[in-house]
């Protein structure tokens, strides 16, 4: 990874995205309730801190209800965050107006987990990558936005005489291209990756991997690539931040947290991959995790990991853990501790 | 990169020019050219549509104009009265294909703007949400339990009768059916990672409404407007049956059918021969509206 | 296969860390693991093929399958979308859709699958094969309680009385680690997480003893957490139960985690079969080795994956000649022409594949002309060349 020495070049560079405490949360009203009642609150988001630096790769990896979709879209603005502070550059997003936002929408960009889902099947797919150029750049000639429209089509791979063809004549790959052309065309600074390769088969999610390295070796990018795939994080990500419930558990560098996974959840997430080795895998050690994902509705007070951790104990209950530990690696947890 | 990607790519862009893609509704309109039962009903419209528009023009008589010689007379080639004449002694060839214009612009033009008011209506409601759909929803409700048939009563009474009255009275009714079936169809939509992409993408609310949510939306409203026109021609039929519709001499296949009603036993041809088109029509409607709905069916996809 | 000898009462098990494959130390109160018989297969299947007639064309989902599956061993069916892995399935279940043809021979323990009437088929379904499939949520049904559905199950096959197929039920879903069965077992499905609503289905599906077990894609929609979890539970219960298991997947550190077997199957052929070790330590299939090139893995820190060039097959327009060869970093000329015949090679091994390893270096010619097959493809099919 040529960002190793990250942690040294880091303490003189700003962060691009400074995310602070950000809380989300959804009013949810449950069936057999009076409307004068009030609804139960769904802590999607809870407490979540981390930095984006440029050029970067930040994986954001955890399982179902873990909060990584709802924190991708509060950052981007599609969601609003409750609480809490979300910095881009010197600006503040939490509770910043449509107009702010319109203006921030250029810099950061996102490509969806459906690749055919994603886009409008009525327009064709110049008419998509060429959305986000004509709403921001409406007095650009049309000829040149087809221009636009043709050079970033070639980028991601794909034949640009395609130009006029309809989402539903193309692969899943190539509608997930064509979702990267359209973020791609605003030349944003940051791109939020939701799970981009889940819905491929294998061979085309290497393409699609590949496809988003190169761009962002070229265009400078930095990516923040969720997915619940630990392999293919720990393949692109530069840095990583596992989530459990709306929280996260375990941040730092790529090398850290794989080399060397400290929180519970992080050891028993990576146990459980299977791994294409037979004997590897068959020799196996897993931590299995007991019991079942508490209700995000009501988390277990303290450390919400507590009810399947195996170490946990009363301290548990009682205080919630914070991320400590190195600018290199940190660790939200009372008894495993970073090793300063 | 992949080397399929990159190399061949330059080479083949000069000599090959592109490729016209496939859109869902060249989808739609092959799926439907192939259902037989609809494409027979579209031509027979057609001819019904040329019928009516064609006949008052060309027949030798008007369709107000008495011909004291062949009073009530059954149809007959000899004395030019195909249909034969009414009580009154006006053709009926020309005051069915008059009384079709009536119906058919009602049937039409009263589709047309229910699925416009309906569409935006709807598809409004739907992507505001929250507060702004509520009220606009019990705004609907509080229409649709509406006495409208009193109601049209009470202006046909108070204005008189009258062919805008008939339109109002439509067009009141019309649009709460399509302006619910948008909305849910607008609901479903909010969700897909399309319109979410466009939000990204910084394109405005209005348009979104506008270029993503309205023409995914069409397939449905095509479909229940093709079905509309049919119920439409049939409420103007119903009125004008109740004497509430359109304004004599000028007569429509409803008023039609009121004075045919009349005449039963002694002048069945004054009955048969304008319901005769008004069931054809509708049959051509409904099979279109089938047609429509099988074609536009996603499943395919 | 071991044999698992039975404690005199099961054991509650505390640990939280389990070696996969392990022996089980579950008490198993029906059957015993039985011996695994070398000689005669439980499912010999013979030149499988399985059409598709429908409106755009032929569709050959499935094209000469040949394996053969002894008691007790796990299969595991690997493929990208437009395998024919899942129509496979169907076709031994007799679950095709109307459209659907078979050929060729299906014979579970010597009497022929294919063919069969439904009557015939529904007496066999349950109580020899059994199947469960990917999506747990919409496998059960929700307006039933999961103990009538388990129940159903034994009434019907097995004509127990309601109370004893309750009973029996309880077992079950105490065996695939169901807490608190006796008061689950009540409960309607969507009480219950995905993980939880799966091992009901493995319930349902292992309540008659079925010999074999057709596993289709039965993690992917779980978490990994979860997906371990089901993983460890399936390995015990072939230990207990002695079920032969054909597994379905994708996923290829899912096939070295239970499978003893692999069938790498590319739109609906066979590319290679064999042992699991041989086939993840000494691929000689060009896709085989790709694939496994391509998945990022955790033991690995590779710089970019090798990827397989190209999109998967459209079932509609396949290439003449070998299926896989535009996307081949091995082509030659012959694979454009001919499919490969399918090699029948030691050690239960099959591969179908023109070029050998042992075959010189292939100079630029022959991979340019793999390249070059793709830029004279159907122009019209331009979409198909990029991944």
């Amino acid at each position: 990874m040529t960002l190793s020495n990250i942690g040294i070049v880091k303490e003189s560079l700003a962060p691009l995205l400074q995310v602070q405490d950000v809380h989300t949360t959804f009013n949810i009203k449950q069936k057999g309730t009076y409307f004068w009642q009030k609804p139960d609150t769904l802590k999607a988001v809870n407490g979540v801190s981390f930095e984006l630096f440029a050029g970067e790769t930040l994986g954001v990896v955890g399982e179902s209800g873990c909060g990584k979709s709802t924190l991708a879209r509060t950052i981007i603005g599609l969601v609003k965050a409750n609480a809490g502070s979300i910095k881009f550059g010197d600006e503040e997003i939490v509770g910043a107006s449509k107009r702010t936002m319109r203006i921030k929408r250029k810099d950061i960009q996102m490509i969806f987990q459906d690749p055919l889902a994603s886009l409008n099947p009525r327009m064709t797919v110049g008419d998509i990558i060429a959305e986000p150029l004509r709403t921001y750049y409406p007095e650009m000639k049309k000829s040149d936005v087809q221009d636009e429209v043709r050079t970033m089509m070639k980028k991601v791979g794909l034949l640009s005489n395609q130009i006029n063809r309809y989402p539903h004549e193309f692969s899943g790959g190539q509608c997930q291209r064509i979702g990267i052309a359209r973020a791609l065309i605003l030349k944003p600074k940051i791109i939020i990756c939701d799970e981009p390769v889940s819905a491929l088969d294998v061979s085309i999610q290497a393409q699609v991997i590949n496809l988003l390295q190169d761009i962002q070796q070229e265009m400078g990018l930095a990516l923040i690539f969720i997915a619940h795939d630990l392999s293919v994080i720990k393949h692109i990500a530069d840095r990583v931040l596992v989530m459990y419930l709306g929280h996260a558990v375990e941040l730092g560098i790529n090398e850290a947290v794989y080399g060397n996974p400290t929180h519970p959840y992080t050891q028993a997430l990576m146990s459980a991959v299977p791994l294409p080795d037979p004997i590897a895998e068959r020799n196996k050690v897993i931590q299995l995790l007991e019991g079942d994902l508490p209700s995000p509705i009501n988390p277990p007070s303290g450390c919400v990991f507590r009810t399947r951790c195996p170490i946990a104990d009363s301290e548990c209950a009682q205080i919630k853990p914070e991320l400590e530990g190195t600018l290199d690696h940190r660790v939200a947890c009372l008894k495993n501790k970073v090793e300063l | 990169m992949s080397l399929t990607v990159d190399q061949p790519t330059e080479l083949m862009e000069l000599p090959i020019k592109e490729i016209k893609g496939r859109s869902l509704w060249q989808d739609a309109w092959r799926r439907f050219y192939q259902n037989k039962a609809a494409v027979t009903s579209f031509f027979i419209l057609l001819l019904v549509g040329i019928f009516v528009i064609f006949v008052p023009m060309l027949a030798p008589f008007g369709y107000a104009e008495t011909d004291w010689n062949f009073m009530q007379s059954a149809p007959s080639i000899e004395n030019k009265h195909y249909f034969g004449t009414d009580s009154l002694g006006r053709d009926l060839l020309v005051r069915t294909a008059v009384g079709g214009r009536i119906s058919l612009l009602v049937g039409i033009a009263g589709a047309t703007v229910a699925v416009l008011v309906g569409t935006v209506y709807g598809a409004t409601s739907g992507y505001l949400g929250g507060k702004v759909d509520m009220i606009m929803m019990r705004f609907l409700e509080i229409l649709s339990a509406f006495p409208f048939m009193f109601f049209v009563i009470l202006l046909v009474t108070i204005f008189g009768r009258n062919l805008i009255l008939i339109f109002v009275a439509i067009g009141l009714v019309s649009w709460l059916d399509v302006a619910r079936i948008v909305r849910g169809q607008t609901l479903s939509l909010k969700s897909k990672e399309f319109i979410e992409a466009a939000h990204v993408g910084g394109v405005s609310g209005f348009n979104i409404i506008l270029r993503h949510i309205v023409p995914n939306v069409l397939g449905v409203v095509v479909v229940y407007a093709s079905l509309l026109v049919p119920t439409m021609i049939l409420f103007e039929s119903f009125l004008s049956f109740l004497g509430l519709g359109v304004q004599e001499p000028m007569t429509s296949w409803g008023a039609l059918l009121q004075e045919g009603s009349q005449t039963m036993q002694v002048a069945p041809w004054q009955i048969l021969i304008p319901s005769a088109f008004l069931v054809i029509t509708l049959f051509c409607f409904n099979f279109i509206g089938d047609g429509l709905r099988d074609a536009f069916d996603p499943k395919d996809r | 296969m071991s044999m698992q000898d039975s404690n005199s009462a099961p054991e509650k098990i505390d640990s939280t860390v389990r070696k996969v494959g392990a022996d089980s130390v579950l008490n198993a109160q029906a059957n015993q693991a039985k011996k695994v018989s070398q000689e005669s297969s439980l499912l010999a299947v013979k030149d499988l093929s399985v059409q598709f007639t429908t409106e755009d064309g032929l569709v050959t989902a499935v094209n000469g399958l040949n394996f053969d599956l002894h008691e007790g061993e796990t299969l595991g069916i690997v493929g990208e979308s437009g395998s024919g892995k899942s129509q496979t399935a169907f076709a031994i279940m007799g679950l095709l859709a109307k459209n659907g043809r078979t050929k060729g021979s299906v014979k579970f323990e010597g009497n022929e699958l294919l063919g069969l009437s439904q009557k015939a088929l529904n007496k066999i379904r349950a109580e020899q094969i059994a199947m469960i499939f990917q999506d747990p949520m919409t496998s059960l049904n929700p307006y039933m309680k999961i103990g009538d559905q388990l129940a159903e199950v034994l009434i019907l096959h097995k004509g127990m009385s309601k109370k004893d197929a309750w009973a029996e039920s309880i077992c079950m879903l105490d065996a695939v680690k169901i807490p608190e069965a006796k008061k689950r077992i009540g409960m309607y499905p969507h009480e219950f997480s995905g993980g939880m609503r799966q091992r009901v289905m493995i319930a349902m599906a292992l309540l008659c003893r079925p010999k074999l077990l057709i596993a289709d894609e039965p993690t992917t929609a779980l978490d990994v957490t979860v997906q371990a979890q089901i993983m460890v539970l399936l390995n015990e219960l072939k230990r207990d139960f002695g079920t032969t298991i054909i597994m379905i997947t994708h996923d290829l550190g899912v096939v070295a985690g239970i499978c003893d077997r692999v069938l790498v199957m590319y739109a609906g052929r066979t590319m290679a079969y064999g042992e699991t070790e041989e086939i993840f330590y000494t691929p000689t299939h060009p896709y085989t080795i790709g694939l496994l090139k391509a998945i990022p893995r955790l033991d690995d820190d590779k710089g970019k994956l090798e990827t397989i060039p190209g999109s998967p097959p459209n079932l509609l327009n396949l290439p003449t000649g070998c299926p896989f060869h535009e996307r081949c970093t091995h082509a030659m000329d012959i694979c454009r022409d001919v499919p490969p015949p399918l090699e029948f090679l030691p050690n239960d091994r099959q591969r179908a594949c023109h070029w050998h390893p042992e075959m010189q270096i292939d100079d630029a010619g022959d991979v340019t002309k793999g390249m070059a097959t793709d830029t004279n493809t159907d122009i019209n099919n331009l979409s198909t060349l990029e991944g």
